[in-house]
């Protein structure tokens, strides 16, 4: 039985080796899109968690380790983004291809210089990140950055068509370029906007456009809001002007909504993963899909 | 501000380090080095006030609209990259013994560890707590009970096997610190042909319930059919498991262990039960001398997404393996579960979640005959005698001077418990839990009385469940017991968990 595996994995190869994509399973959607614009036709791009999930907590299907044991390479965000979930999958996945530090197993938070790196690891903070605020991918400066690991990590497995990532990259950041110029434009009513969000999710975006975060929902990184804690922020942030109030569409909206009125702000729903809205279909889908929600939060 | 300088300063001050530790020790050498890096730092941490000054004061000015104000300041850029090297030259400096000690992290050390501590409070109305709650780390007495105190060790050993080790600590009723060797194991990274070896001290893969640790049950205590079948621990031992992840569409695993048979972690194998009676006899241990004397365990699951929100998981397993109850006799336990998941795509944390678990087992149990007679030495038709003339003490198997002919049978055992958890909001979770455990009537029974360890029994648990963090938890539950020919108990538990450490993934 095994015997006729390997005969039609042999043949499998031989015939399709020409033609052969590479199979590239992405953490989050985010990473996927931007694997697919780097790989185009020479890769097979699959997303395990949605856009509306909570990056943190998606389920460990076991079918996920179907779909780990495949892949050719694995792209995960890193700094413990996915520590709930990931780390067994790809222990159970019996693909070495893919193990951590395997050339297959792409890291982007590695080239990134992360925000809220705590000098002291104290849970009594919340649920702090070693490595800091994992949640990079909502600075569109961050894309490139991004983008030349995957082409760089895909040259790698796939030298054949190395030259092929290399120009898709190059058109990336062209476009990139292009578009950091007209957010930034774009963006101008908001530099020095107030804003309270949720989470600590939307660091990386307003540190990007200049946003001045003022505080959080969550009287501490993944800790649930408290009466004492919305008490304090809402006279705080009523007398320092504070604008607008940022959540994730998957959250209650109930507190948030509260806090908005309470201060005469604008709750704003931003989704924090590609696929979050219907309309945020690519990495740059998402940040203009959020820019012009934070724009729409300022009219009057 | 001449940036240069600065880096040609730090570099210099790197090699003024390096030299410091190569050169022959010059206490005024040394001495005059030292004030020079002192002043270096000084003087880096003037630049960097100074930088940041500059950066107030072009932030402080207005946005000016239009285009013009829109593509980003580069002074104002290159200024703020500037201090963030400067700053992070700062922390990056290598540790040095007078520096507190940080915590390791995670990716940056060898190993990961942490400690779970899982404590219950509460009390049932039932005197006999040990029968009651056969779980060896459930609630067992009126008060406060340690349930499980456990520290894990878990890393990549090198590029071949992952390893990991679960050091249990309690405290018994009586109050005596207990230790176990809970796991303590190596698994395989990348063997070929999608195959995965584990070898070691380990839970065996047995159904769902068997292979969890106590701190991620979803109740309390753990479930009746468990405690029948594999007794107050579970079923584990040494041995070595190999699985096939198959090549099929769907998710589907093969799995086969073979474990020792002895001991008390294989209850329903060769235990001699601390040489008590079990199933109306006593039972001996013997050493390993066939193959029968191992346990062999093989393990099929399948899981299926039956929509985006929907997951669906079903097994079925099988123990096999010679018992302590004569010289060849033999236990099976077959056992098919099924696990049903809902969580919507939009969840928050986790949040809102039903999770819905089933696991029924039959074991069949091959007895001995067996009879006392010959304890019997002063031919009394009584056993137990002590300090006659002429003869030894006799020993009183059955604890009533019976002398006691048990015949040869297969006793049939079996049960199930069902579960449903109902994350209902972040950080809450409702549940309730259905135990039945029940048996065929045995030959030995019908001549000896009822075995209250194999009588009919059932329970009702609803719980609630609070996780301020992922870290710890609250939980309150209510057993409603009903043991037939014993009568109905009520207990009340409070149970409440820390764990410090690393953070442990969630397995589905």
């Amino acid at each position: 039985m095994k015997q006729f595996f390997c005969l039609l994995a042999a043949l499998a190869l031989l015939t399709g080796a020409a033609h052969a994509r590479l199979n590239v399973v992405a953490s989050l959607p985010d990473f996927a899109s931007l694997a697919e614009d780097i790989g185009g036709d020479k890769v097979k791009v699959t997303s395990l968690a949605k856009g509306t999930e909570d990056a943190h907590f998606v389920d460990a299907k076991p079918s996920f380790i179907r779909v780990l044991n495949q892949a050719d390479a694995l792209i995960e965000g890193g700094a413990e983004l996915e520590q709930g979930w990931l780390p067994p999958l790809v222990l159970n996945a019996r693909n070495p291809r893919i193990l951590p530090n395997a050339p297959g197993h792409i890291v982007l938070a590695r080239g990134l210089k992360l925000l809220d790196v705590p000098t002291k690891l104290d849970r009594s903070q919340g649920d702090v990140h070693a490595a800091g605020n994992p949640h990079f991918n909502l600075d569109p400066g961050n894309f490139q950055a991004m983008a030349a690991t995957i082409a760089e990590a895909f040259a790698r497995l796939d030298a054949a068509n190395a030259p092929h990532y290399a120009a898709n990259l190059k058109r990336f950041n062209e476009r990139l370029a292009g578009r950091l110029v007209e957010w930034d434009k774009l963006a101008v009513p908001l530099r020095g906007v107030k804003v309270i969000t949720y989470h600590k999710s939307f660091d990386y975006l307003a540190a990007r456009f200049g946003l001045e975060v003022f505080g959080q929902i969550e009287p501490k990184p993944g800790i649930e809001p408290t009466p004492t804690h919305i008490n304090t922020l809402i006279p705080q942030a009523k007398s320092a002007g504070v604008k607008l109030v940022l959540m994730e569409p998957n959250r209650a909206r109930k507190t948030p909504q509260f806090v908005a009125d309470s201060i005469g702000a604008r709750l704003v729903v931003c989704p924090g993963l590609v696929g979050g809205a219907p309309e945020a279909k690519s990495c740059f889908e998402l940040i203009e899909f959020d820019l012009r929600a934070l724009l729409k939060g300022l009219q009057p | 501000m001449n940036f240069s300088k600065l880096v040609g300063l730090s570099s210099a001050l790197a090699v003024s380090a390096m030299s410091l530790v190569a050169q022959e020790v010059n206490p005024v050498e040394l001495r005059k080095q030292l004030e020079e890096l002192l002043r270096v730092q000084k003087q880096q941490a003037e630049q960097i006030e100074s930088l940041k000054k500059q950066i107030e004061v072009l932030k402080g000015q207005p946005a000016i609209p239009g285009a013009k104000a829109a593509t980003p300041d580069p002074k104002l850029e290159e200024l703020e990259r500037r201090v963030s090297e400067l700053t992070d030259e700062r922390i990056s400096k290598p540790w040095r013994p007078g520096d507190p000690i940080g915590l390791v992290r995670a990716g940056q050390s060898y190993l990961n560890l942490s400690l779970d501590g899982l404590f219950a409070v509460g009390g049932s109305t039932a005197n006999d707590l040990g029968a009651l709650q056969p779980g060896g780390h459930d609630p067992n007495q009126r008060g406060f009970s340690v349930q499980n105190i456990e520290a894990v060790f878990e890393g990549i050993v090198d590029p071949y096997f992952r390893g990991q080790a679960n050091l249990i600590y309690g405290l018994s009723a009586a109050g005596e610190s207990t230790f176990e060797l809970e796991e303590a194991y190596l698994e395989s990274l990348s063997l070929p042909g999608n195959l995965q070896l584990k070898a070691g001290q380990f839970f065996t893969e047995f159904g769902r319930h068997n292979p969890v640790h106590p701190h991620a049950w979803s109740f309390a205590d753990q479930p009746l059919i468990n405690g029948r079948m594999f007794g107050a621990d579970g079923l584990r031992n040494p041995g070595a498991r190999l699985s096939w992840l198959l090549p099929t569409p769907f998710y589907s695993e093969l799995s086969f262990t073979v474990q020792n048979g002895q001991g008390e972690t294989a209850e329903s194998f060769r235990s001699d039960h601390g040489g008590g009676v079990f199933l109306g006899r006593p039972q001996t241990a013997r050493g390993a001398s066939a193959l029968r004397d191992f346990i062999f365990t093989p393990r099929w699951q399948a899981s299926w997404e039956l929509t985006d929100a929907q997951t669906l998981l079903v097994g079925g397993s099988a123990a096999f393996g010679a018992n302590a109850a004569g010289s060849d006799t033999e236990t099976q336990i077959h056992g098919a579960d099924l696990t049903w998941k809902w969580k919507p795509a939009n969840h928050t944390k986790g949040f809102p979640f039903v999770t819905w678990q089933t696991e029924a087992m039959l074991r069949k149990y091959q007895v001995a005959a067996y009879n006392n007679a010959a304890d019997d030495f002063n031919a009394s038709g009584a056993v137990g005698d002590v300090g006659l003339v002429g003869f030894a003490d006799e020993p009183d198997v059955f604890g009533d001077a019976s002398i006691r002919f048990v015949p040869r049978e297969t006793l049939t055992d079996y049960g199930f418990y069902t579960q449903v958890s109902y994350g209902f909001r972040p950080g809450w979770v409702a549940g309730a839990r259905w135990d039945y455990v029940t048996s065929d009537r045995a030959q030995y029974e019908n001549l000896f009385g009822i075995d209250a360890q194999r009588d009919t029994r059932w329970r009702l648990s609803p719980n609630l469940t609070w996780h301020p963090s992922e870290f710890s938890k609250v939980r309150l539950q209510y057993n409603y017991d009903q043991r037939r020919h014993i009568g109905v108990d009520h207990s009340l538990w409070l149970q409440f968990e820390f764990l410090l450490g690393s953070h442990g993934a969630h397995k589905f």
